[in-house]
């Protein structure tokens, strides 16, 4: 399992001029598996977590161009995270783009959820497959600068703190 | 990236400003009290203290006899930001990912499922 984990299939992370985060990361499957693993509920409660820690007991998915999507955390602190957004293209299984905020998940309906920093991001998933491997690109268009730098920030205050706290000992 | 971030890491990059900023974490300090534990002129610890300033890592005083050192946190929370929250979200849903796409492949592959492209 870890050979698949190679330095090619690390995951790159870049902010990209004022408003974007670009995101590349492979993986040893085939594309459509992939694009299952990111629109089928039951698969999306499965990975898409976080640090150990956090579960998915909400995953809602409609998945249609204008459809809703909905994904609510709780971690074992007790904690509480929410993201959501609506579809708005669906090419199966090379392309999604998404709308996405994040809120502090007090409710299924992310309409009554206090939203973590205001206005939404625009994500656009590409799946490139070569010799069994897919290449997920997932390209974040946020409304501003500021926006953008806080989701880097969002909701992982322990995983800002860990390496906050790490950086500190860095410097000692 | 953002112009700060890469001011900041270029300013963390040198063992003698890391060091500087270690001793501010203990509170303010003059230029003096900074060059003392360096074989260093007082000029060269000057210089490594702009590039710091420049960073937004320390910010000096308006005393201008001592002109004070403090250690400033912001672009430091900014560098954890982009090193650990989000990149930690995804690195880690990212390695679940993968065992679950191995689960998958495998159910695929047993169920003799032809590949749709």
């Amino acid at each position: 399992m870890d050979a698949r984990r190679g330095s090619d299939h690390k995951l790159v992370v870049d902010g990209v001029g004022e408003r974007e985060i670009v995101m590349t990361r492979a993986v040893a499957a085939p594309r459509h598996l992939v694009f299952d693993a990111w629109t089928k509920p039951e698969q999306v409660a499965r990975w898409l977590l976080g640090p150990a820690g956090w579960t998915m007991p909400f995953c809602k998915i409609d998945l249609r161009v204008g459809g809703a999507w909905r994904y609510l955390y709780v971690h074992d602190s007790g904690k509480k995270m929410g993201m959501g957004g609506v579809y708005r293209e669906i090419a199966a299984p090379d392309r999604l783009v998404f709308s996405e905020s994040m809120d502090h998940g007090e409710s299924e309906d992310i309409e009554v959820s206090t939203k973590m920093f205001p206005g939404e991001s625009v994500n656009t998933l590409t799946l490139v497959e070569k010799d069994g491997v897919t290449t997920m690109k997932l390209v974040g268009l946020y409304p501003s600068r500021e926006t953008r730098d806080a989701a880097l920030a969002s909701g992982m205050e322990k995983g800002v703190r860990a390496s906050f706290d790490r950086l500190e000992e860095m410097i000692s | 990236m953002s112009k700060q971030l890469d001011l900041t890491f270029s300013a963390l990059a040198d063992p003698t400003r890391r060091a500087i900023l270690a001793r501010l974490k203990g509170g303010e300090a003059s230029v003096m009290e900074l060059a003392e534990p360096f074989d260093m002129s007082l000029p060269a610890i000057s210089k490594h203290l702009k590039v710091l300033e420049r960073a937004g890592l320390i910010a000096r005083g308006r005393d201008a006899q001592r002109r004070p050192c403090r250690l400033q946190a912001a672009p430091l929370e900014e560098i954890a930001e982009w090193t650990g929250g989000f990149r930690r979200f995804w690195e880690s849903s990212f390695d679940r990912l993968d065992d679950h796409l191995a689960q998958m492949t495998k159910k695929e592959s047993r169920h003799g499922r032809k590949k749709r492209k």
